[in-house]
C-alpha cells in the first residue's frame, strides 16, 4: 500500500516547509523577537567566555578562538533541533495523547516521515543564521587551520550530528505509547544541551559517556568543532556514522513497536 | 502584608477592639498560606516524575558551570578568585537549593491571566493577589526540597564539597533563601504586570533574565566579575537573590555581611512592596478601562 520512493518522501517533505514557511511569514514580527533573543544569548555566550578567559588561557586544551568556534556550531545546532526536530516531536506527543495521530496514520505515506517533516517554524532557524556568523568569525580569526578535508568533515559530521539527534529525540518521543504525560522531555533535553557549550572532553568520565551514548550531544556538538579545530580523526568520524546507522535503525524499531501499541489502543 | 496591613492597622488604631481585629486578619492570613500551601503540595504530588524530570534538567545547568571552573582552578595551580574545586563544588550545589527556592510565579504567566480573564475573579477577593502566588508556591518549596535531597547526596558524592558553615551562617542561610524567595516573587510581579501596558514584553524579559543571570551569582561567583561589573551588581536588587544566600552558607563572610545582607534583602522586599501595591492600582485601572 505504501509505495513510496525515496523521491516522493523527499517531494512531500519540501512541499511540507513550504507550507511552513508560507504560514510563518504571516507572523514577521517573530523574527525581530527570535533574532534578538538569539544575540541576546549569544552575547551571554561570549560574556562567559571572556569571563573564563580572564583567568585562564585555555580551557582543557582548548583557546578562546576555538570555544567562540564550539559555541557557533552548539548554536548553529540548536537552531536545527528547535526549528524542524522539537516542534515535529512535540506534535506528535500530543496527536498520540489526544487520539489525532489517527489521521496521520490514514494517509498513504509513511507515517515516520510524515510526522517527521509536518511542522517547521523557520523563524527558530534564526539561530543557525546567527551561530553561522559566530563560527565564520571564530574561523576567520584562526584560518590557518582550516582545509579542504577540514571543512569536509565539519559538513559530514555535522549533519550525522543533526541526524542522531533527531532518532533520540524521536525515540524519547515514541516512549509516549507507552508512557502518556511527557511534557517535561524538552525541558530535560534543553537543560542538557547546554553542556554542548563546551567540548565534552573537559567532563568527568561518566559525564562525558552520559553525553556520547545517552544523550548524544557529543556527536552533535563536540564531534563538528573538531573538524573545523582540526581535531577530528578518520576513527571518530567512522564511528559516528556507524553510530547514527545503529540509531537509525533502533528508532525506527521502536518507532514501528510504539506504533503498533497505539493501533492496538484505539481498536 | 500588601492589601491588609495598612487596612487592619488603621482599625487597630482607635482603641481596645483594633487589637481583636487585627489578631483576627493575621489569623486568617496565615490559615490562607496554609491552605494555598497545603492545596500545591497535594497537586505537586500528583506528578512526581514530571517534577523530577523538570530538577534534573535543572541541576545540569550548575554542574556545567561547576566542571568548567574546576577545571579552571586546576590550571590555575588549585584556586581561582579564593575559590578551590571543593568550594566550587559546595558553591554550585548549594546554589542548587537556592535556585529551587527561588522558582517564582513567571512574567510570561501574566499574558495568559489577562487574556484568560482569570484575573477578574482574583479582583473580588477581599485579599491582595499576591498572597495567593507567594502562598502557592511556597507551598511548591515543600515538595521541591523533599525531592532535591537525594540530588544533592548524588551531587555530593560526586563532587565532594567542602562546607563547614558556622552556626550563624546556617541561621542566616535559612532566612536568606525566604527573604531572596520573596524578594524574587516581588520584581518578578513587578516585571509581569508590565503585560497591562503592553503585549510585547518578550525582549524586556528576556533583557532583565540575562541582566540577573550575570550580576547576581548565577553563571559565576561575584568575587569572579570584573570589577565594574561587580560593583554594577551592588546597585540592583538580583545578588540578594542568589549570591548573598549561596555565600552565606558557602563563605567567605563576615559577621557584619551576614547581618547586612540580611538586611539589604528586608531593604529591597520593602522597596518592591511598594513597587508592586502602587503598580498593581494603576494596572488594574487601566485593566478596568480596556475591559470595560
Amino acid at each position: 500500500m505504501r509505495a513510496s520512493t525515496p523521491l516522493a518522501g523527499g517531494r512531500l517533505a519540501l512541499l511540507f516547509l513550504r507550507v511552513s514557511v508560507m504560514n510563518d511569514l504571516q507572523y514577521r514580527a517573530n523574527f525581530v523577537i527570535q533574532l534578538f533573543q538569539s544575540l541576546l544569548a549569544l552575547g551571554t555566550g561570549l560574556a562567559v567566555l571572556a569571563l573564563i578567559f580572564d583567568q585562564t588561557d585555555d580551557l582543557g586544551g582548548w583557546s578562546q578562538t576555538e570555544l567562540i568556534a564550539v559555541m557557533g556550531i552548539f548554536t548553529i545546532m540548536g537552531g536545527v533541533i528547535r526549528s524542524a526536530i522539537e516542534p515535529n516531536m512535540q506534535r506528535l506527543m500530543e496527536d498520540v495523547r489526544k487520539g489525532t495521530l489517527d489521521y496521520v496514520l490514514t494517509k498513504p505515506e509513511d507515517p515516520q516521515l510524515l510526522v517527521s517533516v509536518r511542522d517547521i517554524r523557520i523563524w527558530q532557524g534564526v539561530e543557525v543564521l546567527t551561530g553561522a556568523v559566530v563560527l565564520g568569525y571564530a574561523v576567520a580569526r584562526d584560518p590557518a587551520s582550516l582545509g579542504p578535508a577540514e571543512v569536509l568533515g565539519f559538513v559530514v559530521s555535522i549533519v550525522l550530528g543533526a541526524v542522531i539527534i533527531y532518532c533520540f529525540w524521536l525515540l524519547m518521543t515514541t516512549a509516549v505509547f507507552w508512557v502518556v504525560r511527557l511534557d517535561e522531555t524538552q525541558e530535560l533535553f534543553e537543560g542538557v544541551y547546554r553542556a554542548g557549550q563546551y567540548p565534552v572532553g573537559i567532563y568527568p568520565g561518566w559525564m562525558r559517556l552520559g553525553l556520547t551514548f545517552l544523550i548524544p550531544i557529543a556527536f552533535a556538538v563536540t564531534v563538528p568543532s573538531e573538524a573545523v579545530t582540526g581535531r577530528l580523526d578518520a576513527a571518530t568520524l567512522g564511528f559516528a556514522f556507524v553510530f547514527c546507522v545503529v540509531m537509525l535503525i533502533l528508532s525506527r524499531a521502536v518507532w514501528k513497536r510504539g506504533l503498533r501499541r497505539y493501533s492496538g489502543a484505539s481498536a | 502584608m500588601i492589601a491588609a496591613g495598612p487596612r487592619s492597622g488603621a482599625e487597630a488604631a482607635p482603641g481596645e477592639g483594633g487589637r481583636l481585629a487585627e489578631d483576627g486578619s493575621l489569623r486568617s492570613m496565615v490559615s490562607l498560606y496554609l491552605t494555598l500551601m497545603r492545596t500545591s503540595v497535594i497537586n505537586q504530588f500528583q506528578y512526581p516524575v514530571a517534577a523530577y524530570l523538570y530538577m534534573i534538567g535543572m541541576v545540569a545547568e550548575p554542574v556545567i558551570y561547576l566542571v568548567v571552573w574546576s577545571t579552571i582552578a586546576e590550571e590555575q595551580g588549585g584556586s581561582v578568585a579564593g575559590y578551590t574545586p571543593s568550594t566550587f563544588a559546595a558553591y554550585y550545589i548549594v546554589w542548587t537549593l537556592v535556585r529551587n527556592i527561588n522558582v517564582v510565579f513567571t512574567p510570561y504567566g501574566w499574558e495568559w491571566r489577562i487574556r484568560e480573564g482569570e484575573l477578574s475573579a482574583q479582583l473580588l477577593k477581599p485579599v491582595h493577589p499576591i498572597h495567593y502566588d507567594l502562598g502557592w508556591f511556597a507551598g511548591t518549596k515543600v515538595v521541591v526540597v523533599l525531592l532535591w535531597l537525594p540530588i544533592a547526596v548524588v551531587l555530593s558524592l560526586l563532587f565532594k564539597p567542602e562546607l563547614s558553615p558556622t552556626a550563624q551562617q546556617i541561621a542566616v542561610f535559612a532566612v536568606a533563601i525566604w527573604g531572596a524567595y520573596v524578594l524574587r516573587s516581588l520584581y518578578m510581579w513587578v516585571l509581569g504586570m508590565v503585560t497591562f501596558w503592553t503585549t510585547r514584553v518578550g525582549a524586556l524579559f528576556e533583557l532583565v533574565w540575562v541582566t540577573e543571570m550575570l550580576l547576581s551569582g548565577r553563571i559565576v561567583p561575584l568575587a569572579l566579575l570584573p570589577d565594574w561589573a561587580e560593583r554594577l551588581s551592588w546597585l540592583l536588587p538580583f545578588r540578594w537573590t542568589f549570591g548573598f544566600p549561596i555565600t552565606a552558607l558557602v563563605g567567605p563572610i563576615d559577621g557584619a555581611e551576614l547581618i547586612g545582607g540580611l538586611g539589604m534583602q528586608l531593604l529591597w522586599i520593602a522597596f518592591f512592596a511598594l513597587v508592586v501595591r502602587g503598580f498593581w492600582r494603576v494596572s488594574v485601572r487601566h485593566y478596568g478601562a480596556v475591559g470595560g
